[in-house]
């Protein structure tokens, strides 16, 4: 029980010494705040951009363009191959003339079109993989391609891939971003502690000399860095919030333009648990290193 | 009760406090340490505390030899006294209240708990009523007071006190004397060093005299 008392004492002390100096505490969360929002709000940014890419992206489709000269019977003996692989879903004829008439309908360029001698446009298969795997499709790709009368294969998710890549690089800058960022953060934290257990030396020593413990000592500034971390966490989903909530409006106007909807997602639970989490631990983090280096030097005579 | 044997104090830089000092005090005595500034009554009595270690020799409390104690274990050790620090390290921007509640606070005792023996110790001392002050309003006196007041509040079985009367006047100094008897007589073991004659001048207490870090009496 005494040691439930212990740490409900120590927290208490903690949120006071927070509110004893209001101002100081404010600039550290909003400097916690602002640090970690960054990389944060990049996180959050990356985050929604791969799912807009997932949602267009669709089905994993790869087209096959025969040579202008392929006839009907080598459209049946590439059935044939297609039917039988076991990579391959479904997989859609077009005929040439067929294409020919929905790029007349679709593009306004029938003017164009009626003038060439004969139709320019192979025949094509539109090929629906089983599954979506970026390896499975290029070994699809590589395969074809050397069918008789393929001439160009084209893997419709390519810029997918693409995306995903320098989406995965994105993300790699903002983890090291943030390592860089809790790293400051901590040494604020310890910077701050250290201060406080200046101003604080003379409780400390008097404490010491009557009996107190490491620990009960180290306990409230334990608490102090923690609750400050976890006060510029919640400042950072705060920050993180309120721009989303900023570019949606912004973006609301493109429905119109380009019938699409781009709402941005907010911060998960899990995400937001996570950032408040380490943020605390930064925090306490910090408190620990400072604590833990400098209260050894105050020993009472 | 404490048996100091052969104790020698040596601080870096090789002054010398004490040498070779031995003294036993039975439980439920009331000893006075005389001698001049800077003859070795502090470091002696913060050897007994364990807030010093001895160079060479050692101290026995109850059966423990304390000198020879572990770093973590000197914190339990040092809530068993009662110290009375001759510059009576009081923390300035806490009340007089929190003060003396603080080493109940740092032994882990329910808030209620510690509320009735405060109010308790401070009655003791004539502190009552001045439980919301800040040690600065209180006079020289006032604050030696409040210093017996946290010394006690725990109700350790060895009070120790470095020359608590230094600055006050004779009347004073003899107020304080009278409550650390009354203490004595309900059983607890005093050690009071002093540098005031006048202090232990026809008091009936066994008192031993340090001499430049050596015993004299």
């Amino acid at each position: 029980m005494s040691w439930l008392f212990g740490h409900i004492d120590a927290l208490r002390d903690g949120v006071r010494r927070l509110l004893r100096q209001p101002f100081a505490t404010l600039l550290n969360v909003i400097v916690f705040g602002i640090a970690l929002a960054l990389p944060s709000g990049f996180y959050i940014g990356l985050d929604n951009v791969e799912r807009f890419s997932r949602q267009l992206t669709g089905e994993p489709q790869i087209s096959l363009f025969l040579a202008v000269d392929a006839s009907i019977s080598d459209v049946d003996h590439l059935k044939g191959r297609l039917q039988g692989h076991t990579a391959v879903g479904r997989y859609r004829f077009v005929h040439r003339d067929d294409a020919l008439g929905q790029l007349e309908r679709s593009s306004g360029m029938s003017g164009i079109l009626a003038e060439l001698d004969a139709n320019p446009l192979p025949h094509a298969f539109i090929v629906t993989a089983k599954s979506a795997s970026p390896d499975v499709l290029e070994a699809l790709r590589s395969e074809t391609i050397d069918w008789p009368k393929v001439e160009h294969v084209q893997l419709d998710s390519d810029w997918a891939r693409k995306l995903d890549a320098a989406l995965r690089i994105g993300k790699l800058l903002v983890s090291v971003l943030g390592i860089l960022l809790a790293i400051a953060l901590a040494a604020v934290t310890f910077n701050t502690i250290r201060l406080q257990i200046l101003t604080r030396r003379d409780e400390i020593e008097v404490s010491k000399l009557i009996g107190a413990t490491n620990g009960f000592i180290r306990r409230p500034f334990l608490y102090f860095g923690s609750l400050q971390g976890l006060l510029g966490g919640a400042a950072a989903w705060l920050i993180v919030a309120i721009a989303v909530q900023v570019l949606n409006l912004e973006l609301s106007n493109l429905v119109e333009l380009f019938g699409l909807n781009p709402r941005l997602a907010n911060m998960s639970l899990t995400q937001a648990t996570s950032l408040l989490g380490i943020a605390a631990l930064l925090g306490w983090l910090g408190a620990w290193m400072s604590v833990s280096r400098h209260l050894w030097q105050i020993d009472p005579h | 009760m404490i048996t100091v044997s052969h104790i020698s104090k040596r601080y870096p830089g090789g002054y010398e406090a004490l040498r070779d000092v031995s003294v036993n005090v039975d439980s439920g005595e009331m000893l006075f340490v005389t001698g001049h500034s800077g003859a070795g009554k502090t470091t002696l009595l913060k050897l007994v505390a364990g807030i010093e270690r001895p160079t060479r020799g050692s101290v026995v409390i109850n059966g423990q030899n304390i000198t020879k104690m572990g770093r973590a274990s000197l914190p339990f050790l040092r809530r068993n006294f009662g110290f009375i620090f001759q510059d009576h390290k009081l923390l300035f921007d806490r009340s007089v209240y929190d003060n003396t509640a603080l080493p109940l606070v740092i032994s882990g005792f329910p808030r209620r708990e510690i509320g009735r023996r405060v109010r308790a110790a401070l009655d003791k001392v004539g502190l009552l009523g001045r439980e919301k002050a800040r040690p600065v309003t209180l006079s020289g006196g006032e604050q030696q007071r409040l210093c017996i007041a946290r010394a006690v509040v725990n109700r350790p079985a060895i009070l120790l006190a470095d020359e608590p009367t230094g600055n006050l006047d004779a009347a004073y100094a003899g107020e304080i004397v009278a409550m650390f008897k009354a203490f004595n007589q309900v059983g607890v073991t005093v050690m009071i060093s002093t540098h005031d004659h006048g202090l232990i001048h026809g008091a009936e207490q066994r008192t031993i005299h340090l001499d430049h870090g050596k015993l004299a009496s």
